[in-house]
């Protein structure tokens, strides 16, 4: 039931009472092997995330750079589907906000309130569409308000004043302000305009705005976390998790790399 | 009449735009600078003088004598196979870089399935002296070298995608992911009638030539119309372009063909209109081959320019309306059209474009001695590596 989600809202509120910024982590569901995601989820809570993206694999993610492309067709191939991912969600006993990240034509196909319905009894309490903006978004939108599921919408680099505008009002949650003008990805250093991007939303909207792609390492962290509310990391954990979570052998390791991320949002 | 797209660039419930955020600035500014460049003389001007002097146009349509006699119909052909670089692909890319040049600029980006529409934009850009790197899959590469090469000898960068199905969809996969990071810079040339609003609206109008020079041909010679309009559909750019001319006479009936693989019942064919189902792939709200999860599924043609999940917007509303019935042929039904127009015609038609041809010897596709006029999307050079292969030549 939808009660068991937990608030974003809270979140952030929490996080503003303790002076710190939110350390989001996203995972891709399957990849490693679906049974591992709740023992994931606990490590990446014990190593202080604040909030969890759980990425649901399409078989076309056109906003994604190769990292998470190839882990999204290793979580094909290996069968996994929508109702295992929803499962091994529900299975996790976090305690921190997890939202749903994916495509939109797997939500068509499940139809848009029954998707509603399914995420929000998963606890899953917001979801972030890539290839979905506030134009196409009324009826994805009517439906997780009805479920008690955020919606949380892109800003882009590119996005104009009145984009930002339709962004702002259809978010809830957050919004996610993109770092650069291009594909899900590490680089060697986050482009400082997009601080500017951050600002810009922020004369807009009360909600925490968090940045994410091209994220990789501590100071990314603490360099983002000047402006915004959160800072997210993506490819760099989903090739991490790959090469070195070994069925939980690499659990202390990643705790530690978590922590030292988190130490940089104080 | 011919459907104009409503605000959200739907034709019915057909399009819209479903891209990452970063792209719909683009797509706004695209949308505008065609619906201005669409209205000024001058660049209407420059794209009807190239396609005339540059691209070779008006091109003919052909009576066809031999398949006529052998298969009871009246067979006439419209002649794409005699543009400039060999295919329709040449009129839209031709369009479409005007249009970059004009809105400033330097960096063009096209994915290709069949090479055709690589090739063409290749040229134009050589034309026009923008940059251009094309996207192909690899599996493509290989099933149709001629057009590799004949890129790179243009000047153009051919990047070999390596990922997903290795042809036209994630080829397609590429260029936009290309484009998402360089969007400022460059301009995307689609090459079919699909992708987010506005291309599949523009690519028709520029397109539409297509269609427009076919009825007004026809009328001159036979003081008629058609009573059957064929194309094959794999995106759809030739079949939007060659039906914009006719849609709006009810009394020709119009057939698009769609790739049927090994078969429909077998699952391996690229049929979305036939035999699969509305979602969003590309940008887009259309028909595509899609599983129980919404995944996007592999699909199998002879023919690398049909090989593709996904169809333009327009072709699944003119589907619903029922203004075009839409069906599939198989590979081998293709493939014995593709020898026999050669054998019986003298023209070697690309595998895309034997696909429409394959209809004709259907029983009761026609009343006998209908009127049948055939869009010959392009010509079949490139395929002859294959061809070679398959009937031991």
């Amino acid at each position: 039931m939808p009660s068991s989600q937990a608030s974003i809202q809270d979140r952030f509120s929490k996080l503003r009472g303790l002076g710190e910024k939110a350390l989001v982590l996203f995972v891709t569901a399957g990849d490693p092997p679906l049974a591992e995601l709740p023992a994931i989820l606990g490590a990446l809570e014990e190593g202080g995330a604040d909030l969890i993206e759980i990425g649901i694999p399409f078989s076309d993610p056109i906003a994604d750079g190769p990292t998470i492309q190839a882990s999204s067709q290793r979580a094909l191939d290996r069968g996994v589907n929508m109702e295992g991912v929803l499962s091994a969600v529900k299975a996790a006993s976090v305690s921190i906000p997890i939202v749903a990240m994916g495509y939109l034509n797997p939500i068509l196909r499940m139809g848009v309130r029954e998707a509603a319905q399914r995420f929000a009894s998963a606890s899953i309490s917001g979801t972030i569409v890539s290839d979905l903006t506030p134009e196409e978004g009324a009826d994805w939108i009517k439906a997780s308000r009805d479920q008690m599921l955020d919606t949380i919408f892109l800003a882009a680099p590119t996005s104009t004043d009145a984009r930002l505008d339709l962004v702002c009002k259809d978010s809830t949650g957050f919004v996610y302000a993109v770092s650069r003008t291009g594909v899900t990805g590490t680089g060697s250093a986050v482009p400082s305009d997009v601080l500017s991007l951050v600002t810009r939303i922020k004369e807009r909207t009360q909600l925490p705005v968090c940045v994410g792609f091209g994220i990789s390492k501590p100071e990314h962290v603490r360099m983002v976390c000047g402006a915004a509310d959160g800072a997210v990391i993506g490819s760099w954990l989903v090739q991490w998790l790959a090469a070195n979570w070994q069925g939980g052998a690499g659990r202390a390791a990643l705790i530690e790399q978590i922590r030292e991320l988190k130490a940089a949002t104080r | 009449m011919l459907t104009q797209p409503d605000s959200r660039g739907r034709f019915g419930a057909y399009g819209g735009r479903f891209v990452p955020e970063t792209l719909i600035p683009a797509l706004d500014q695209l949308e505008e600078a065609f619906a201005a460049a669409w209205q000024d003389p001058s660049f209407i001007n420059e794209f009807q003088g190239l396609l005339k002097n540059y691209v070779g146009r008006p091109t003919p349509i052909t009576f066809a004598p031999r398949i006529s006699e052998q298969t009871g119909l009246h067979v006439t052909i419209k002649r794409e196979d005699l543009n400039h670089t060999g295919a329709h692909k040449i009129n839209n890319a031709l369009g479409q870089c005007l249009l970059a040049k004009r809105m400033g600029k330097k960096r063009i980006i096209a994915e290709t399935g069949a090479g055709q529409h690589g090739v063409a934009t290749a040229t134009i850009c050589a034309l026009l002296g923008l940059e251009c790197e094309v996207y192909m899959g690899v599996d493509d590469c290989a099933r149709q070298q001629l057009n590799v090469f004949r890129m790179r000898l243009l000047g153009a960068k051919v990047n070999e995608v390596t990922s997903g199905t290795r042809t036209l969809k994630d080829a397609l996969n590429e260029a936009m992911r290309d484009w998402v990071a360089t969007v400022n810079t460059t301009h995307y040339v689609i090459g079919t009638a699909a992708g987010p609003h506005p291309y599949p609206y523009m690519v028709r109008e520029f397109q539409k030539v297509i269609g427009e020079e076919a009825r007004a041909q026809y009328l001159e010679e036979y003081k008629s119309l058609p009573e059957y309009g064929i194309a094959c559909v794999g995106g759809g750019s030739n079949a939007i372009g060659f039906f914009a001319g006719f849609v709006g006479d009810p009394s020709v009936k119009l057939f698009g063909v769609e790739a049927g693989g090994l078969g429909i019942e077998s699952g391996s064919h690229a049929a979305p209109l036939t035999a699969g189902e509305p979602g969003v792939l590309h940008g887009s709200f259309s028909y595509l081959m899609q599983d129980a999860e919404g995944q996007i599924m592999g699909t199998h043609s002879v023919s690398a320019g049909l090989d593709y999940p996904g169809v333009g917007a327009e072709h699944s509303h003119l589907k619903d309306t029922g203004r075009v019935e839409y069906f599939a042929v198989t590979d081998d039904e293709a493939l014995t059209a593709f020898k026999e127009v050669a054998r019986l015609e003298g023209i070697i038609p690309a595998f895309e474009s034997a696909h429409a041809f394959a209809p004709l010897w259907m029983k009761d596709r026609f009343p006998k001695g209908a009127l049948v006029l055939v869009n010959l999307s392009g010509r079949g050079d490139k395929d002859m590596e294959t061809a070679a292969r398959l009937f031991k030549l």
